[in-house]
């Protein structure tokens, strides 16, 4: 029999055989802001376009206008499931252009802070991904030490999620003992709920099925995509900024690069495990070695930079010098060096670069941002095309995209 | 043998003379410029030469010099050879009334947002792109707010009644 249509469409035009889907730009599949205009057949996914840019926020704008202490707030707001790296990239960056160097302990602390933003980073990532393929309670049952990690935040620099953390030259205050106490918590805890977590997905085959073999995307692509992080190591390339390119000490740890195969959702899920597994064993080595400090450089927590660093505030208030620099620095009358310079940091997912030049003025004259998945995210049509819808939000959760950090 | 800052300068020399110019060392990265004409046959010599091998683009960005008269916009390319781990930095300018550069998009996919992104925010027109159009800011824009002639507003002004915003 004939096929019929219910529908007579005038002489000679073209029906349309697959249906425009539009997802987003709020959608509780996404997890941020993000539209997808979706070609779908059925349930396949022939093409889509991404649309992005609705949390747009002209940081690079507004950074021409700040001086450098001023820019770090900025940051925050990029990738802000791992804030306090966002921050330490700024302050490396800053540091390595005026030529500053830091004590090995505020180094060693900063490395401290940055693994524990990586493991609460991918935690949100992976349990994402699990709530996406239908299995919540990893993701509440891990939520519990994300919140120590932001209860360590807050004894350092007072907030939680957008942290401000560090300031040029090392830490706004020494660690306190609540705040290691703390830190020796997650250490002895935290293993054993990742264990438990890992458990519940790495060999679910629920899970497995789901995630094997979607999105996946092959080296070569990736890396002319230009990828970075755990998406471009699951594809089976170790280029890791901590190793290649060592910032804060990073040469002094010794910690194992995990790589995927195939770059699909489950590779992506294993490297960001496995790398929580790197990001422990670094805070305990980190964390060994301040233990070993003696005497005066155990109470080290900033680098001699009257420039840069705001002084004591009762120096303030009783010291000529001190007050002079006070009101320098908060002013922002300090002039910065000519020059550019070009900084990476390992972030949460990926190649996190400031490209700053200066004219010799007091605020940045061009700082440009180069943020991992606002580049990685052009692929996105190319993992999920001719894949089920549904594994198009896995692999979307799996990519871990931040809106903040793509729109900046 | 290792790559060194040397030897890709020298053989960029002897590949394009004095087409390639204004080589210096900045923290550590070797960076040079190239007239805007040939920036397509700099980059694909810098990813087909087997001995160097810049394959992968790590940023491409602009910058507004309003001062430099028939130069004042620039486009910087970072590259990185990832296997002899060292990066370069290469950048071609142009003049703000006539802003073709060509892309990079066929030989690097990453290229294609970010070229969207220097066109969104400094009106550089890159030939041969697939799908140049504002990519962050609304289509309805009608200016390049990136460029140094856009200034920030003013923190002070007192003309603006806002009232959601502490202002009035």
């Amino acid at each position: 029999m004939e096929h019929q249509t219910h529908i007579t469409l005038p002489k000679g035009s073209i029906e349309k055989t697959t249906t425009t889907l539009n997802i987003g730009p709020t959608h509780p599949a996404t997890h941020g802001v993000f539209q997808n205009i979706m070609e779908v057949d059925g349930e396949r996914v022939v093409s889509t376009e991404q649309t992005v840019g609705y949390i747009h926020r002209a940081f690079e704008k507004l950074a021409e206008r700040r001086p450098l202490y001023q820019i770090t707030p900025i940051t925050d707001r990029l990738n802000y499931c791992s804030s306090p790296i966002n921050n330490m990239g700024w302050h490396i960056t800053c540091e390595r252009f005026l030529k500053l160097d830091l004590p090995k302990r505020v180094d060693y602390l900063r490395v401290i802070i940055m693994e524990l933003a990586r493991i609460s980073d991918h935690l949100i990532c992976n349990s994402i991904v699990g709530v996406d393929t239908g299995a919540y309670t990893g993701f509440l049952y891990v939520m519990q030490y994300r919140e120590l990690i932001y209860e360590i935040y807050e004894e350092v620099c007072g907030s939680r999620l957008t942290t401000n953390i560090g300031r040029i030259g090392g830490f706004e205050r020494n660690f306190t003992n609540t705040a290691f106490t703390k830190l020796e918590k997650f250490l002895n805890e935290y293993p054993k709920v990742l264990k438990e977590f890992e458990n519940l997905f790495a060999r679910n085959r629920i899970f497995m099925e789901r995630t094997k073999g979607t999105g996946g995307i092959s080296a070569e692509r990736a890396l002319n995509y230009g990828f970075t992080g755990p998406n471009l190591r699951a594809a089976g390339v170790d280029y890791d900024v901590r190793v290649q390119q060592p910032y804060s000490s990073y040469q002094d740890f010794d910690f194992k690069v995990p790589v995927g195969t195939t770059g699909d959702n489950y590779d992506r899920f294993l490297v960001r495990n496995a790398e929580m597994y790197e990001s422990i064993s670094i805070i305990k080595q980190a964390y060994q070695k301040i233990q070993e400090f003696k005497g005066a450089e155990a109470e080290v927590y900033h680098a001699d930079v009257p420039e840069y660093y705001l002084p004591k505030k009762e120096d303030v208030y009783t010291k000529m010098e001190a007050l002079i620099w006070h009101f320098k620095i908060i002013m922002g009358e300090i002039n910065l060096p000519k020059g550019q310079i070009y900084s990476a940091v390992e972030g949460g997912n990926g190649e996190l670069g400031f490209y700053l030049i200066s004219d010799g003025g007091r605020t940045p004259f061009r700082l440009h941002f180069r943020r991992p998945c606002f580049i990685y995210y052009q692929a996105f049509e190319e993992l999920i095309k001719g894949g089920m819808l549904s594994d198009a939000v896995v692999t979307m959760s799996s990519l871990n995209l931040i809106a903040g950090e793509l729109d900046a | 043998m290792a790559l060194s800052n040397e030897t890709i300068q020298n053989q960029l020399i002897e590949k394009f003379g004095d087409q390639v110019l204004n080589f210096s060392t900045v923290s550590g990265i070797l960076s040079f410029e190239s007239s805007k004409e040939i920036n397509l046959k700099v980059l694909q010599y810098l990813y087909e030469e087997p001995s160097l091998a810049f394959t992968f683009l790590t940023d491409l960005c602009g910058v507004n010099y309003p001062d430099n008269m028939g130069a004042e916009l620039v486009v910087v390319y970072h590259l990185h050879n990832f296997s002899e781990n060292i990066r370069l930095r290469y950048s071609v300018s142009t003049s703000i009334n006539e802003t073709a550069v060509f892309t990079a998009s066929k030989l690097f996919e990453s290229a294609n947002w970010m070229e969207r992104e220097t066109y969104d925010f400094f009106g550089i027109n890159f030939i041969g792109h697939p799908n140049l159009k504002r990519i962050l800011n609304v289509d309805e824009m009608d200016y390049f707010p990136l460029r140094k002639e856009y200034p920030l507003e003013d923190q002070t002004r007192i003309d603006k009644d806002d009232e959601m915003f502490g202002r009035g």
